[in-house]
């Protein structure tokens, strides 16, 4: 607690690193998992080819991909940006499984009712299959958001400022509390990042607690 | 493209394929490793999924679990370890034991659990104790499932074991910080491409074996 107590500005500017780092990760993520998701419904093929791809992706260990990044993108070695593209390929890897089968579970009933009434296939995407997707659209990123935060530590082990830097920092100069902090703030964001993303998904998507409601008074 | 050929020369030089810094050692290390841990998690694990499985309880505890680990940071769990238990390999296999257990849990619980109903039932009315419904009809039925459990667990910790090299002398990952130490940065790349290699490697035999003991359980069962 001394330790914690001596080192407040240190602490918080890794903090902010590590959000300034992990944030556009997530964004990011989202951003291209969601339309790959989406581009998954085409064919079989298409669904096989971005399932395999990212399957790959997923498999890339976290250290040797950071170091391989700068290397291929000309980027200098310790820039944030090689960390964000590595959490990025992480991200969507996870993500673009669960928006394939998101997008999967809309029913073709409700496609076809939407096409129907003269949704233009961009209004369909935008306004039918998106909100229906939502929920595990949602929980998805959720899963997202909790190892980005936990994987951004990392990049400390080649110098990229991050909670990680405590642990790396705390293991050279031999001060367990100084680890354990890291552990602990990493933690304590991911629960943050994580809980306001379930209060998003609840204000965003009113009908699902209706329909909790509605469950609730039948039982 | 200067960087890509030094690379490849770092890797083909046979200085580096022989000795105990040599590609043979850091790659039986990094795999021996990857064994052990996947030995001592499933010694652990399995029970405890297999009991909450049996027993239906706890799938709320094994979900927090799951989702929780996903932002430990096992880089976290090393070095802090380390301080307690001195450099060594000890240290990171414990880190990398507890990485692996929920992994190994959730398989296991969810293969268990949903064994058809019908056939635990039917198990029990043929009189079969608790633990032959679990050992002879549950068990059974869960093996592709928690064979899914283990290969997540194998693929996460064969990548994580890089970092073992940051608090031991073991691994393929030495060649990273060794190479960070030094500002070689070829030398960095090519324990990087051996390790990804590695990863590659064992996600395909990992999905090569569940092929192969797929092939072999409906042959028995359907012999159309």
């Amino acid at each position: 607690m001394n330790w914690v107590a001596a080192n407040t500005a240190q602490i918080v500017g890794l903090l902010l690193a590590h959000v300034a780092i992990t944030i556009p990760a997530i964004l990011l993520s989202v951003a291209v998992a969601v339309p790959l998701g989406r581009l998954a419904q085409a064919s079989g093929r298409a669904r096989g080819g971005i399932l395999a791809t990212t399957g790959i992706l997923y498999a890339i260990p976290s250290l040797p991909l950071v170091i391989v990044i700068p290397a291929v993108f000309g980027l200098p070695l310790r820039s944030a940006a090689t960390m964000i593209i590595a959490l990025t390929v992480y991200g969507v890897a996870l993500l673009a499984r669960t928006a394939a089968d998101a997008f999967a579970s809309v029913p073709a009933e409700v496609a076809a009712a939407a096409t129907a009434t003269g949704h233009t296939s961009g209004a369909q995407f935008l306004h039918v299959e998106l909100p229906l997707a939502m929920p595990v659209l949602i929980a998805g990123t959720r899963v997202v958001a909790m190892s980005t935060i936990g994987l951004a530590t990392i990049g400390a082990l080649i110098g990229i400022p991050s909670l990680g830097s405590l642990l790396t920092d705390g293991f050279q100069r031999g001060i367990a509390a100084e680890v354990a902090t890291g552990i602990v703030l990493t933690l304590a964001l991911a629960a943050v990042v994580d809980g306001s993303l379930w209060l998003a998904g609840r204000t965003s998507q009113p009908w699902t607690r209706v329909a909790g409601r509605a469950r609730g008074v039948a039982a | 493209m200067n960087l890509l050929v030094e690379t490849v020369l770092w890797l083909v030089d046979p200085i580096h394929w022989s000795g105990p810094d040599g590609i043979p050692t850091r790659l039986a290390q990094h795999v021996g490793v990857t064994l052990t841990v996947i030995a001592i998690a499933g010694v652990i694990a399995l029970p405890i999924g297999a009991w909450m499985g049996h027993t239906r309880r706890g799938e709320a505890t094994i979900a927090t679990l799951v989702n929780g680990s996903r932002a430990l940071p096992t880089l976290g769990l090393v070095t802090l370890f380390a301080l307690w238990m001195g450099i060594g390999v000890r240290a990171p296999i414990l880190a990398l034991v507890i990485l692996a257990i929920p992994s190994i849990v959730a398989g296991t619980y969810s293969g268990i659990s949903s064994a058809s109903r019908q056939a635990v039932e039917a198990a029990r009315a043929l009189g079969h104790t608790s633990w032959q419904t679990l050992t002879r009809v549950e068990a059974p039925l869960a093996m592709p499932t928690i064979g899914g459990g283990f290969q997540s667990a194998l693929l996460q910790v064969v990548a994580t074991a890089t970092i073992a090299a940051y608090v031991a002398d073991v691994g393929l990952g030495r060649y990273i910080f060794a190479g960070l130490k030094s500002r070689d940065y070829p030398e960095m790349l090519a324990g990087s491409v051996l390790t990804i290699l590695l990863a590659l490697l064992a996600t395909a035999g990992a999905a090569g074996v569940g092929r192969l003991y797929r092939r072999l359980t409906t042959n028995e069962g359907n012999p159309l």
